[in-house]
């Protein structure tokens, strides 16, 4: 969805509080691994979330984001190393971390047995929270994901993005301080996607601490504080968006289509770093404006197009562009 | 093992859907026992004519088969709740995921869902006694049915989440049905004294916990109480515990990787 020739992006917004740095970890993984017999889905890494912050694990299919989510759930078993989510050891504290937490997993568990309310009402039972005030803040999050008007509707008529909404809903039912986010907008429309961000920045902004998973960039700059890059099981590279985009890629991207011989000379006697895609052509550098006019003034290109450099840039230089269906 | 109290919540989530779904999916189920009885008693009993030799003394064919029929009906309701219902929320509906998300443990799901079917088994037997009462054959110690459905109903439960956690598909659940369920249906003492099997299949017939649950029934129902009741009891009070723990290793092995 970034970079795509209708639609420019730029890595914006989250600034990283000064202090971020310092604040107390609520989540720790110190060589967590898990392997599902011979295949090692999650490879020995080492993390941190801090407290207030939003941070992104992100990745290709497969890459052990889920997993590792799973494991800080304390639904998954740690094969070897260890997570402490508030300073407990999720093997001995089972419990006690999962009344903390707030999971929206990536698929639909909602009960269909039940009307939208009663999801949220039958969910404060499991945590223990009295009925008249799980009432009352179940109405509060109906309100706060714009869902209220369907709060008699049973679960099989709502929308893919209603349902999200739902989940989103039914995880902050024991106001957790850490909210698991895994793939919150995958599958959804943009007006619920950007319902969704909007919620989960006002979140951020009440001191929720957040994990979320995703393959959307955008998502992941919009949101995150801090993204940590996770292939094959393994921790690529972490920082903020905007630095992992000024140390990975150019300021500037030109996109170019129906590149000649020509233009791919006058590049390299420029130095500038070109990526040959098979139907388009990459330039990378710090002088867009400069190259973008070069190329539509001189050359007869078919298109040809400036954009910043992104995270989905940084993305791709990290884990190729190989698919990953398997 | 992991099980703790908070099971109860589990308990009350099914209670509160079965009481929304109470008169579409309720009714059928509750019907069919009385079928049998009205097809059994006054269609085969009438056909049969002579009574029915009980425990030294002769009985009706309807004083016989009706216990027989709470016994099956104990069976049915407590192990096709953990079989198909507990399946479909577990496999389809993914309500124990979303479950084991909060701080109940899935030791406390599969505690609670057993409950739930046992407390269908009591219901269902009350139910059964209720409508069997018109028929003038119950003994007042047939109330004893009562306590012991509760009893018969966890070991049926348990038996059925079993079967739940290692069936891979719901149409794999033909065989358990086929293999031990019609077989107790047709063998354990429900619709004839098992005296009249040969007797290797008497043995095989005391290995069936229908069986045991046939015999109580109709001793309580029929009033003839004696020393052979504990062990139908110590039958399903041993019995119980040790498939509730082996049903929940077989669903920690199929639920948690």
């Amino acid at each position: 969805m970034t970079g795509s020739a209708t639609s420019p992006t730029r890595v914006a917004g989250a600034s990283v509080a000064p202090e971020a740095g310092t604040r107390p970890p609520i989540v720790e993984g110190k060589g967590l691994t898990k392997k599902f017999g011979e295949s090692v889905a999650v490879d020995g890494i080492d993390f941190l979330v801090r407290e207030g912050e939003c941070c992104g694990f992100l990745g290709p299919n497969g890459a052990g984001k889920t997993t590792t989510v799973r494991m800080i759930s304390c639904v998954s078993p740690v094969s070897a190393g260890e997570i402490r989510v508030f300073g407990m050891n999720v093997t001995q504290e089972p419990r006690k971390i999962k009344a903390l937490l707030g999971v929206c997993p990536q698929e639909d568990n909602l009960d269909p047995d039940f009307s939208v309310l009663n999801n949220l009402l039958v969910y404060a039972r499991y945590f223990g929270i009295p009925r008249r005030e799980a009432v009352g803040r179940a109405e509060e999050l109906l309100e706060f994901l714009q869902i209220k008007d369907r709060a008699a509707t049973k679960i099989r008529t709502l929308s893919g993005g209603m349902k999200r909404r739902l989940l989103i809903a039914r995880s902050l039912i024991n106001k957790p301080r850490l909210l698991l986010l895994d793939e919150p907008t995958t599958g959804l429309d943009p007006q619920a996607r950007h319902l969704i961000w909007q919620r989960v920045r006002a979140l951020k902004k009440l001191g929720t601490t957040i994990l979320l998973t995703t393959h959307y960039m955008e998502e992941a700059a919009q949101l995150c504080d801090r993204v940590v890059f996770i292939d094959n099981g393994k921790i690529l590279t972490e920082g903020s968006p905007e630095a992992l985009v000024r140390e990975n890629v150019t300021p500037d991207v030109v996109e170019i289509v129906g590149a000649g011989e020509d233009l791919l000379r006058e590049l390299a006697a420029m130095d500038v770093k070109v990526e040959m895609l098979p139907d388009r052509l990459y330039a990378y550098t710090d002088r867009g404006q400069e190259i973008h006019k070069l190329v539509t003034e001189r050359f007869p290109v078919e298109q040809c197009l400036l954009r910043r450099g992104t995270l989905e840039d940084v993305f791709l230089k990290l884990t190729g562009r190989e698919l990953r269906d398997h | 093992m992991d099980v703790s109290w908070r099971a109860v919540q589990v308990w009350r989530r099914d209670f509160n859907v079965y009481r929304a779904t109470l008169w579409t999916n309720a009714i059928p189920p509750i019907f069919e026992p009385i079928l049998y009885l009205l097809a059994f008693g006054a269609g085969v009993g009438t056909l049969i004519g002579k009574p029915i030799p009980y425990a030294g003394r002769d009985v009706s064919y309807i004083a016989f088969i009706a216990p027989g029929l709470i016994a099956m009906t104990i069976m049915f309701w407590a192990f096709f709740e953990t079989l198909y219902s507990s399946f479909i929320r577990m496999y389809y509906q993914k309500t124990f995921d979303a479950i084991v998300a909060t701080p109940l443990s899935l030791g406390d799901v599969i505690a609670g869902e057993i409950l739930w079917a046992a407390t269908k088994a009591v219901g269902a037997s009350v139910l059964m006694l209720g409508v069997i009462s018109f028929f003038r054959i119950l003994e007042p110690t047939a109330v004893l049915v009562i306590p012991f459905a509760a009893l018969a109903g966890l070991f049926f439960a348990a038996l059925g989440m079993i079967f739940t956690a290692i069936c891979p598909t719901i149409d794999t659940f033909n065989l358990p049905i086929f293999l031990f369920i019609y077989p107790m249906f047709l063998f354990g003492g429900t619709f004839f004294p098992i005296d009249l099997l040969p007797p290797w299949a008497r043995i095989v017939a005391h290995t069936l916990p229908l069986t045991h649950v046939a015999g109580f029934v109709r001793a309580v129902c029929l009033g003839n109480l004696d020393a052979s009741l504990w062990i139908h009891v110590a039958y399903l009070a041993v019995g119980t515990p040790v498939l509730f723990i082996l049903s929940i290793v077989l669903m920690r092995r199929r639920l948690v990787h």
